[in-house]
C-alpha cells in the first residue's frame, strides 16, 4: 500500500458560470520514503494536488488517503487535527508569522501536541540546526534572507515529524544559490532522515533532485519519470 | 492554542489603531463608572441621613417634611410617650423641627438661586442625631438669632463664615458654627434653634418630630401605638427608610442616565473595536491562512483574534478605571426632587464601580471582536492563498 495514494480523483471548480476541471479521475501513487517533483504549466492544477493531500480542499469525488487514514472523508475538525500530526507544508511565500520569531514560529505545530516545554525547545532547536538556522532561532522573518525564511519554514514542517512533507514552489522567489540549498536540505531530509517529500517546481534542474518526477497537463498525468541524477547526487 | 504573544505583537504593529480603540473605550468606561459614582454618592448621602434607631413623624398623610404640620400639643404628647428613649439628663430624646426653604443667592450668579434647608432643631437635636459633629465653633444658643452651617454647603455659598452674618427671612443671623454629619444630606443644612425660625415662617407649627427609640428593635410597636392615636393624627417613619426612599426617581434618573448616555457611547467604542479588528483581520490573511494549515482549529482562530481585541479592550477598561478614580471624592449638587431643596454629596468610586466598569470594557471587547474574529475563522485556506 502507498503512503499517498490518489484514487479515480475529479476536482472541479465553479467561476461564476464556468466549470473548471481540473482533475476528471487522476489516480497517483507515491510510497513512503519517496521525494516527488511535480511539474507541469501553470493550471495544470499542481496546487491544487497538494491541497487535496493536505486535506486543504475536498475532491469533488474520487478518495485521498494518506498512510491510510482517508483524508477526503474527514470534517474540518478531524482535518485540523489530523493536518498538526501528518503534514508539513511550506508554500512559495509569506510562510511565517512576521511578528513570531523563527523560534517561535517553528515551535507552532508543536504548541498543537502534548510534547513538554522541554521537549519542544529540544525538538526546534534539533529543527533549526538541521536546517542550518541553529544561530537564528531569535531572528525576526524580515531579519531573515529568502533563503533563510524557507529554510525556516522548512523546519516548521518537519518539526512535528509529520508523515509528509509537501512544497508549492518554496523555490520560486528565492536567486538561484539559495534555491540550490533549499534543494540540497530535501534532499537530505529526504536521504538521511527518510522524509516523504513531494515539491511543486516549475524548474527542471530542481526537479533533478527528486527520485521522480509526474508530469501534470491539464490534470492529466502525462508522464512519469525515476530521475537517474537525483539518487545519485 | 495559538499564542498570545501572536496578538500582543500584532496589536503592536498597530500602534495607531490599537490606541485609538482602547482609549474609546477607556472614555466609555471612565464615563460609565463616573456616572455610577454619582448615583452611587447620592444613595450613600441619603442613606447616612438617617438612623434605624430613630423614627420621624409626620403629620398623616404628609410624604415630606416640607408637607407636613404637627402642632405643639402632639409634640407635648409625644414627648411624654414611653417609646422615647431619654437622654442621661432625663429628659426625653427628641427633637420638634420647623423645616423651611430658604432661597440663596448663587456666589458666582447672584441672580440664580438655590433653594437651601433651614431646620429649626431643639437643643436634644444634637443628640438625637449621632452623627452630627460640630468641625468649628460653638452650637447657637438658646434665644439667639445664630446659625450652624452644614459642611457641604461652605465655599457654595457666601457669607458662611464663622462670625458672618447671613441675610434671609427679612432677618440676619450669625453664623457660629459649621458641622459635619457623615457626608449625610444634613451637611447641605443650616441648622437654627426652632423657637427662632417658628415665627419667621409658618406660625405655631412644627414640620416634623424626630425622637430616638427607646427600643430599635420595637419601632413597629411605637410605629402602631402613635399612628392608631386619633389625637396626634401622625405617620411614623423609621429615619433611615425615609431619606433611603428620597433616592427614589432621581437614583432612576442616574441609572438611566448612566446606562443611556453610556449605552450610546459605548455602541461607538464598539464600532471602532469593530474596525479595527476587521482591518486586522483582512491585514492578516495570509497569516490566518498559515495557521489553519498548521493544524489550529478555526475554533482557535477564532478565540485568539478575540483575545487580541480582549487585550486590547482591557487595556482600555483598566485606563478608564484610572481616568474614573480621581473623581472619587468631588462634590456635586443636585435638587432633591422630594424635599425641593438642594443636596449635596460626593462621587464615590466603589471597588465594586470598578470592577463594573472594567466588565463593561471587557464585554465591549468581547461584542466588537466577535463578527471579526469569526470571520477569520470562516477563511478557507484555498480561498487566502490566492
Ligand atoms: N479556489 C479556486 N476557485 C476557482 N478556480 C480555481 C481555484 N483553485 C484553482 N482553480 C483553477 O484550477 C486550475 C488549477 O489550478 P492550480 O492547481 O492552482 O494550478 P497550478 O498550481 O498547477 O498552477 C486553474 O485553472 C485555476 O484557475
Ligand atoms: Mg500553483
Amino acid at each position: 500500500m502507498a503512503l499517498v495514494e490518489i484514487r479515480d480523483v475529479y476536482k472541479s471548480f465553479q467561476r461564476d458560470t464556468q466549470r473548471i476541471d481540473v482533475f476528471t479521475g487522476l489516480t497517483i501513487d507515491m510510497e513512503a520514503g519517496s521525494f516527488t517533483a511535480l511539474m507541469g504549466p501553470s493550471g495544470s492544477g499542481k496546487s491544487t494536488l497538494l491541497n487535496l493531500i493536505a486535506g486543504l480542499d475536498k475532491p469533488t469525488s474520487g478518495v485521498v488517503r494518506v498512510a491510510g487514514a482517508e483524508v477526503s472523508a474527514m470534517s474540518p475538525g478531524e482535518l485540523a487535527a489530523w493536518r498538526a500530526r501528518n503534514i508539513g507544508f511550506v508554500f512559495q511565500s509569506f510562510n511565517l508569522l512576521p511578528v513570531l520569531t523563527a523560534y517561535q514560529n517553528v515551535e507552532l505545530p508543536l504548541l498543537l501536541t502534548h510534547l513538554s516545554g522541554k521537549e519542544r525547545v529540544e525538538r526546534v532547536r534539533i529543527a533549526l540546526d538541521v536546517v542550518g538556522l541553529g544561530d537564528r532561532g531569535d531572528h525576526y522573518p524580515r531579519q531573515l534572507s529568502g533563503g533563510q525564511e524557507q529554510r525556516t519554514a522548512i523546519a516548521r514542517a518537519i518539526v512535528a515529524d509529520p508523515t509528509v512533507i509537501l512544497l508549492d514552489e518554496p523555490t520560486g522567489q528565492l536567486d538561484a544559490k539559495s534555491s540550490q540549498e533549499v534543494l540540497t536540505l530535501l534532499q537530505r531530509l529526504n536521504k538521511e532522515f527518510n522524509k516523504t517529500i513531494v515539491i511543486v517546481t516549475h524548474d527542471a534542474h530542481a526537479a533533478e533532485r527528486a527520485k521522480m518526477t509526474l508530469h501534470l497537463e491539464k490534470g492529466d498525468l502525462v508522464e512519469k519519470r525515476a530521475a537517474v541524477s537525483g539518487a545519485a547526487r | 492554542m495559538i499564542p498570545l504573544v501572536y496578538n500582543a505583537r500584532s496589536m503592536m504593529q498597530r500602534p495607531v489603531s490599537t490606541t485609538f480603540t482602547a482609549v474609546g473605550i477607556a472614555l466609555v468606561v471612565a464615563v460609565f463608572i463616573g456616572m455610577l459614582a454619582l448615583g452611587q454618592g447620592l444613595r450613600a448621602a441619603l442613606a447616612r441621613t438617617g438612623s434605624d434607631r430613630n423614627a420621624l413623624v409626620l403629620r398623616k398623610g404628609a410624604d415630606s417634611e416640607l408637607a407636613s404640620g404637627i402642632g405643639r400639643d402632639a409634640a407635648r404628647v409625644l414627648a411624654a410617650s414611653p417609646h422615647v428613649a431619654t437622654g442621661t439628663d432625663g429628659r426625653p430624646l427628641l427633637s420638634p423641627e420647623v423645616y423651611v426653604l430658604v432661597p440663596l443667592p448663587r456666589p458666582n450668579n447672584p441672580t440664580a438661586v438655590a433653594n437651601v434647608v433651614v431646620r429649626g432643631v431643639s437643643d436634644q437635636a444634637w443628640s438625637v442625631r449621632s452623627n452630627i459633629q460640630l468641625v468649628a465653633g460653638n452650637r447657637p444658643t438658646s434665644g439667639r438669632m445664630e446659625i450652624c452651617v452644614g459642611r457641604k454647603l461652605l465655599g457654595r455659598f457666601e457669607h458662611l463664615d464663622i462670625g458672618a452674618s447671613l441675610h434671609f427671612a427679612g432677618r440676619d443671623w450669625t453664623v457660629v458654627c459649621h458641622f459635619s454629619a457623615a457626608g449625610s444630606a444634613f451637611e447641605s443644612e443650616i441648622w437654627a434653634e426652632n423657637e427662632q425660625v417658628m415665627p419667621l415662617f409658618r406660625g405655631e407649627v412644627f414640620q416634623s418630630i424626630t425622637f430616638r427609640l427607646k427600643d430599635a428593635g420595637a419601632f413597629d410597636d411605637a410605629k402602631r401605638a402613635l399612628e392608631a392615636d386619633p389625637q396626634l393624627g401622625v405617620d411614623v417613619h423609621r429615619e433611615s427608610d425615609f431619606y433611603a426612599k428620597q433616592v427614589g426617581i432621581l437614583g432612576i434618573m442616574l441609572s438611566v442616565l448612566a446606562f443611556g448616555v453610556t449605552g450610546i457611547m459605548a455602541v461607538g467604542a464598539i464600532f471602532g473595536a469593530v474596525n479595527t479588528m476587521y482591518a486586522a483581520v483582512a491585514a492578516r490573511t495570509p497569516e490566518i491562512a498559515v495557521l489553519l494549515t498548521v493544524g489550529f482549529r478555526p475554533r482557535q482562530v477564532l478565540l485568539s483574534f478575540l483575545a487580541e481585541c480582549l487585550l486590547i479592550a482591557t487595556v482600555g477598561a483598566v485606563l478608564g478605571a484610572l481616568l474614573a478614580l480621581p473623581v472619587n471624592g468631588i462634590v456635586t449638587s443636585t435638587t432633591n426632587w422630594t424635599s425641593f431643596s438642594e443636596i449635596a454629596f460626593s462621587f464615590r468610586v466603589t471597588p465594586l464601580l470598578l470592577l463594573l466598569g472594567i466588565a463593561f470594557g471587557v464585554v465591549m471587547g468581547v461584542v466588537g471582536g466577535f463578527f471579526p474574529a469569526w470571520r477569520a475563522s470562516r477563511l478557507r485556506v484555498i480561498q487566502a492563498l490566492r
